[in-house]
């Protein structure tokens, strides 16, 4: 296998980008941060790979008008995948191992506030039986939430918790679009929204984008200091039917996890849980200990692009090892309805 | 900078799915009032019936009809329903085991309130009057009282033919932004006005904008004012008609590339025969009476021939 790290890593998170859906405006700040972060021109990329979804755009190839932002002429090595980026740089990552190409740039846009986003991701369900009912993504957490509640799994405090440490962590910071110390018990006194959900337990609808810059070897070592070394990465795929699998539990990450090997001595998880009670969900699939420390970026709970946000869990945590604050991170991403999908990335100093 | 120009903007169109032998089975059931569902390699019943067994992978083949009274598993509340949902009334969804069935199934219980739910409530499928092989053929759940009249929800016969297919109307509503450049382009045609924007790097003119330049990429600022007069660099004569079409057939589609521009928009040709239309013809812009501009293209009706000579193939070549 080859060393492959994260060199570079970029991101922007806002309630409403005032721009157009392909959102070339605001991927080409993102790769010019990039490019100064790695002293690379596009030149110096030899892969490309994006996550986006045209629902969410509205309009169809918005991923090929994005591409304006790279500066494709003279052509380029461009993929791109319908799901969370995190995929893109799983793909990035492979074909890096192929030997093919020696650099990667990723990237993940999507301007969720373009449409109602509950119901458009509505699309992203089994087409016969669920499509046509139109369930939204909130009902379905809350489906999820209620059976972990109900079987004496997790209770409205966990999962308040979860969203008071990540509105306290958020706080100060450059990219969430929610934040602000609280307790549990504050949070308890808002309202049911979709009985047993509360706003708060569900991500805000987002919009952003986000790059990582991917290098092997002595790419890799020529422009950063200190790499993230990828020293594990898997992906694994839970049953479309909701009715087929066990919700309370995510199997899909518990096998994605032992793909990677052991956890021991991962000191922070950046996990990508768009529901509190994911989170909940998440910990014990990984079987992460009370010493890991959770999502210190705020996690998605006070800010979920779609399609970026997964990435973003791996840039932040490629990110504390580049500062020199960890010497061993985990970067979880999810996609399709109720931790379906889930693909967990180990790094190391 | 001003804000960019938005619009709401629809997308419509219809999923057409054929449905293979599993689901045909039990799509054919709901509409005959029947619920189906599948044995799985490990003898429970699925319903629905998946195409194939999540452990073996083996396709389905027995199927078993099951309760149409079940018990709620879990349920969340949908204060505010979203088009296209069973109801339109704030209502639960919920996950349902039927009677005889070993996996939960998703639909919407109609209830008053929240209140009005819990785990392990019996509900019963209310049917659709009218039903073509669709999961909607079940209008949603209702609360099984105690005394309900069990002969009342007795199966019709089902000896139609079997349902092969399924069509899912699509219908989502965008607020449509166009970049700022974009923006600019649009607000400049409600003035009478062409404005493109010149790369920094390598100073090609682009109309309309596009935010960034596609060969060097990056952000192109310098407004460029162009003439209303192009060359056309080349054009298609359309013969077919189709959906949405707003003029008569034939007529010419042409790039025309506006003089100082490096990249052609796409736009019709007038007042000329469609056999006639040729590369390098000299054309102008023929704009709608003012009172009819909006920040839209259409202000715009199309080009037509100056008279002046063709221009010469090496003076666009690069433009194709």
């Amino acid at each position: 296998m080859r060393d492959v790290a994260v060199v570079g890593f970029a991101q922007r998170q806002m309630d409403v980008f005032p721009g157009s859906p392909t959102m070339v405006e605001l991927l080409v700040p993102l790769f010019a941060e990039c490019y100064e972060q790695t002293g690379w021109t596009r030149s110096d990329i030899d892969f490309w790979c994006s996550g986006s979804s045209d629902y969410l755009a509205g309009r169809s190839f918005s991923f090929v008008q994005a591409v304006d932002a790279i500066g494709a002429l003279p052509p380029v090595n461009e993929s791109h995948v319908e799901m969370d980026a995190a995929w893109a740089l799983y793909e990035a990552w492979v074909k890096i191992q192929t030997g093919e190409v020696d650099t990667a740039l990723v990237y993940g846009f999507g301007k969720s506030s373009a449409g109602l986003l509950r119901r458009v991701l509505a699309l992203q369900l089994d087409p016969y039986t669920l499509t046509p009912l139109w369930p939204d993504t909130v009902s379905l957490a809350g489906l999820q939430a209620r059976l972990g509640i109900e079987a004496g799994l997790w209770d409205e405090k966990a999962m308040a918790e979860v969203v008071a440490r990540s509105l306290t962590d958020a706080e100060g910071r450059e990219y969430p679009i929610r934040s602000g110390a609280t307790t549990a018990a504050e949070l308890l006194a808002a309202p049911l929204y979709a009985d047993p959900l509360r706003k708060h337990d569900c991500a805000p609808v987002t919009d952003g984008a986000a790059a990582i810059v991917l290098a092997a070897g002595d790419k890799a070592r020529d422009v950063c200091e200190r790499p993230a070394w990828i020293t594990g990465i898997a992906h694994n795929v839970d049953s479309l039917h909701l009715g087929g699998r066990e919700l309370t539990t995510s199997a899909s990450a518990t096998r994605a996890a032992a793909a990677v090997g052991s956890l021991d001595g991962v000191e922070i998880a950046e996990l990508h849980a768009p529901f509190s009670h994911q989170e909940l969900i998440l910990r014990e699939a990984l079987g992460l200990g009370a010493d890991v420390r959770i999502s210190p970026s705020g996690g998605a709970l006070t800010g979920n692009p779609m399609f970026s946000a997964g990435l973003i869990r791996i840039g932040e945590a490629a990110s504390s090892i580049i500062r020199g604050e960890a010497g061993r991170t985990l970067g979880h991403a999810t996609s399709g309805p109720l931790l379906q999908q889930n693909l967990v990335t180990v790094m190391e100093a | 900078m001003t804000s960019p120009l938005t619009a709401p903007m629809r997308v419509s169109f219809d999923y057409t799915r054929s449905v293979g032998p599993v689901l045909s089975k039990f799509l054919t059931g709901l509409r005959d009032q029947r619920l189906i569902g599948g044995r799985l390699a490990d003898g429970r019943v699925a319903v629905p019936p998946p195409e194939y067994d999540p452990q073996t992978h083996l396709a389905l083949t027995e199927f078993v009809e099951v309760g149409q009274t079940g018990t709620v598993v879990t349920w969340s509340w949908v204060s505010e329903p979203v088009p296209g949902q069973p109801l339109d009334r704030p209502f639960a969804y919920a996950l349902v085991l039927f009677d005889g069935s070993d996996t939960p199934m998703l639909h919407a219980l109609d209830v008053p309130s929240a209140d009005a739910v819990r785990t392990g409530m019996r509900v019963r499928v209310r049917w659709a009057e009218e039903r073509s092989g669709v999961i909607t053929d079940i209008a949603c759940l209702e609360p099984a009282d105690a005394d309900a009249d069990v002969a009342a929800q007795a199966p019709a016969t089902g000896d139609g033919e079997a349902v092969t297919g399924i069509i899912t109307p699509v219908d989502l509503h965008y607020t449509y932004a166009a970049s700022s450049e974009e923006s600019t382009f649009f607000r400049g045609l409600a003035e009478g006005r062409l404005i493109g924007q010149r790369c920094p790097t390598c100073h090609k003119v682009y109309v309309p904008p596009r935010g960034a330049c596609p060969v060097d990429g990056v952000a192109t600022i310098e407004d460029v004012e162009l003439p209303h007069t192009g060359t056309v660099t080349t054009f298609c004569i359309v013969n077919v008609p189709f959906l949405g079409q707003r003029i008569d057939p034939p007529y010419v589609s042409a790039y025309v590339l506006l003089d100082g521009a490096d990249i052609a928009i796409q736009h019709l040709i007038l007042d000329i025969p469609a056999d006639e239309v040729r590369m390098g013809m000299r054309v102008e812009a023929v704009w709608r009476p003012r009172e009819e501009w909006g920040t839209t293209i259409e202000n715009i009706n199309g080009f037509r021939p100056t008279g002046e000579p063709d221009a010469d193939f090496a003076s666009f070549a690069q433009h194709l």
